[in-house]
């Protein structure tokens, strides 16, 4: 079993953050989540919506996957987490305290 | 100014049977600007369009256009801040679900209007520079503007908006874009859009004066990339080379009828800002005619729609697709047919057109040598050009 912890940067007990200027909606037309930002947008895919749905400046990285993991009623999320939260990060998405 | 929105994912469905919806809506609130920038985008005849839509039609507007599925809403201009309903017009689109982004030149946004804006929940400020010196903004905007501007971007900072910055880039300030790129990290920019001017309206008036060379273009972008290196995630430097340079044109507006609304300032709904310049049936109006009509069932919106209207070399152009056969105006204005096939392309029969322009770009001689004097952007002037 790899070290989950440690994956990709991101670790454990760190606090996600939507970045000043993105914003998460739901949009009724498109029948999806998106993140606007200045004059742009991206379309996200159901996982990746859920995982943003909980980063709210408070939930730690652990605690996102433990609500995902339990809402969903599975385990070892932890490495598509870690994953796409690193990507958000890498897309200035997201900010990491 | 829209080229940016082309680069940030607005992609539709190109399987779709029915276009998606208008997930960008320009509100161009008005042609009146305190500016008189020579490389400006509103029709060299914006004079004689004095007409405006009140608060009421573009509240209905916004409206409309967001049931059909708008998301993104941009209001520019002219000068968006010169409309004294321009809080009560983003405080409408905010509390429809927008993302509100303002366009503007920073004249007339001083700390009340800032917070006001901050209060009524505007998301995102892009400010326009000319140049990073005094002089040269001063000089291409005909005004006296720059300390304003730097105030007005402090102004952004305090209200913690995303600042970006846009920089129209031309033969006369191209040299110049260390200077513009060292001003936008001073200011704490996050984005600075070196737009290289596209030649439409009062652009293709100048076009000899604005129009660089392959050397500065080249010269230009590779400092830019320096740059970038040498500060990576601090600031995100867009550079937008002008067309003339490519040889395959840009899939203009993302496709006509495609993702772009625009409205201009007397309701006239159009697929891009410069649309109205295309000869055929007047564009419809918002006071006419609901948003969904005017998407879906008009003929302005599926003149050029698509694929079916295309003439060779693009009808059986393996890369159709890829660029739509480019840019409605521009194969109006340089060939006079609003359906052929974008004279950037290299494939197109009319492509010596766009190089006969470039060749005279590479004299070493700025376009101030010219015979023509550079027009600034200015009723009189246009009153007198559309006679």
């Amino acid at each position: 079993m790899p070290d989950e912890s440690t994956q990709r940067d991101i670790s454990a007990d760190q606090v996600p953050t939507i970045a000043n200027g993105y914003r998460l909606q739901f949009e009724s037309a498109q029948d999806t989540w998106v993140l606007l930002y200045p004059e742009g947008m991206v379309k996200l895919n159901p996982s990746a919506a859920e995982i943003l749905k909980l980063v709210d400046g408070e939930l730690s990285v652990k605690q996102i996957v433990t609500g995902l993991e339990t809402t969903f009623e599975t385990t070892g999320l932890t490495n598509d987490v870690h994953a796409f939260l690193s990507i958000a990060h890498e897309q200035h998405w997201i900010k990491l305290s | 100014m829209p080229t940016s929105m082309l680069q940030h994912g607005l992609a539709t469905d190109p399987t779709a049977d029915r276009p998606g919806p208008p997930l960008w809506l320009l509100a161009e609130l008005t042609y009146r600007c305190p500016l008189h920038c020579a490389f400006c985008f509103n029709p060299v005849d914006f004079a004689r369009q004095t007409d405006e839509l009140d608060t009421q039609g573009w509240i209905r507007t916004l409206q409309q256009a967001r049931a059909l599925g708008s998301v993104q809403c941009g209001f520019s201009g002219g000068e968006p801040m010169l409309r004294k309903d321009l809080e009560t017009l983003v405080g409408e689109a905010h509390s429809l679900g927008y993302y509100t982004n303002l366009l503007t030149t920073g004249v007339g946004l001083n700390e009340t209007r800032a917070k006001a804006l901050k209060d009524c929940g505007l998301d995102h400020i892009q400010l326009s520079f000319q140049d990073s010196t005094r002089e040269m903004n001063d000089f291409l905007s005909n005004t006296r503007t720059f300390d304003l501007k730097n105030n007005v971007a402090a102004l952004i900072k305090d209200h913690d908006w995303p600042m970006v910055l846009n920089c129209v880039v031309h033969r006369m300030n191209i040299d110049h874009v260390d200077k513009i790129i060292e001003m936008a990290l001073e200011l704490g920019a996050e984005t600075l859009e070196l737009a290289n001017t596209q030649y439409y309206s009062w652009a293709v008036v100048n076009r000899d004066h604005l129009l660089p060379s392959q050397a500065q273009l080249t010269e230009a972008e590779r400092v830019t990339n320096e740059y970038r290196e040498r500060y990576g995630d601090q600031l995100r430097i867009i550079f937008v080379v002008p067309d003339y340079y490519e040889n395959r044109p840009k899939k203009c507006m993302n496709g006509w009828g495609n993702v772009f609304l625009t409205i201009a300032p007397d309701g006239t709904a159009l697929p891009c800002h410069t649309a109205r310049m295309l000869p055929g049936a007047a564009f419809p109006n918002v006071a006419d005619h609901s948003i969904e009509d005017i998407w879906y069932g008009s003929e302005g919106f599926n003149r050029y729609r698509g694929k079916n209207w295309m003439k060779e070399p693009c009808r059986s152009c393996s890369e159709a697709d890829d660029d739509l056969g480019g840019c409605r105006c521009q194969a109006f204005m340089l060939t006079g047919d609003p359906a052929g096939t974008d004279p950037v392309c290299d494939k197109s029969p009319n492509r010596p057109i766009v190089d006969e322009a470039i060749a005279k770009a590479q004299s070493s001689k700025t376009g101030l040598m010219t015979e023509q004097p550079l027009i600034f952007r200015d009723p009189k002037e246009s009153i007198r050009l559309t006679e």
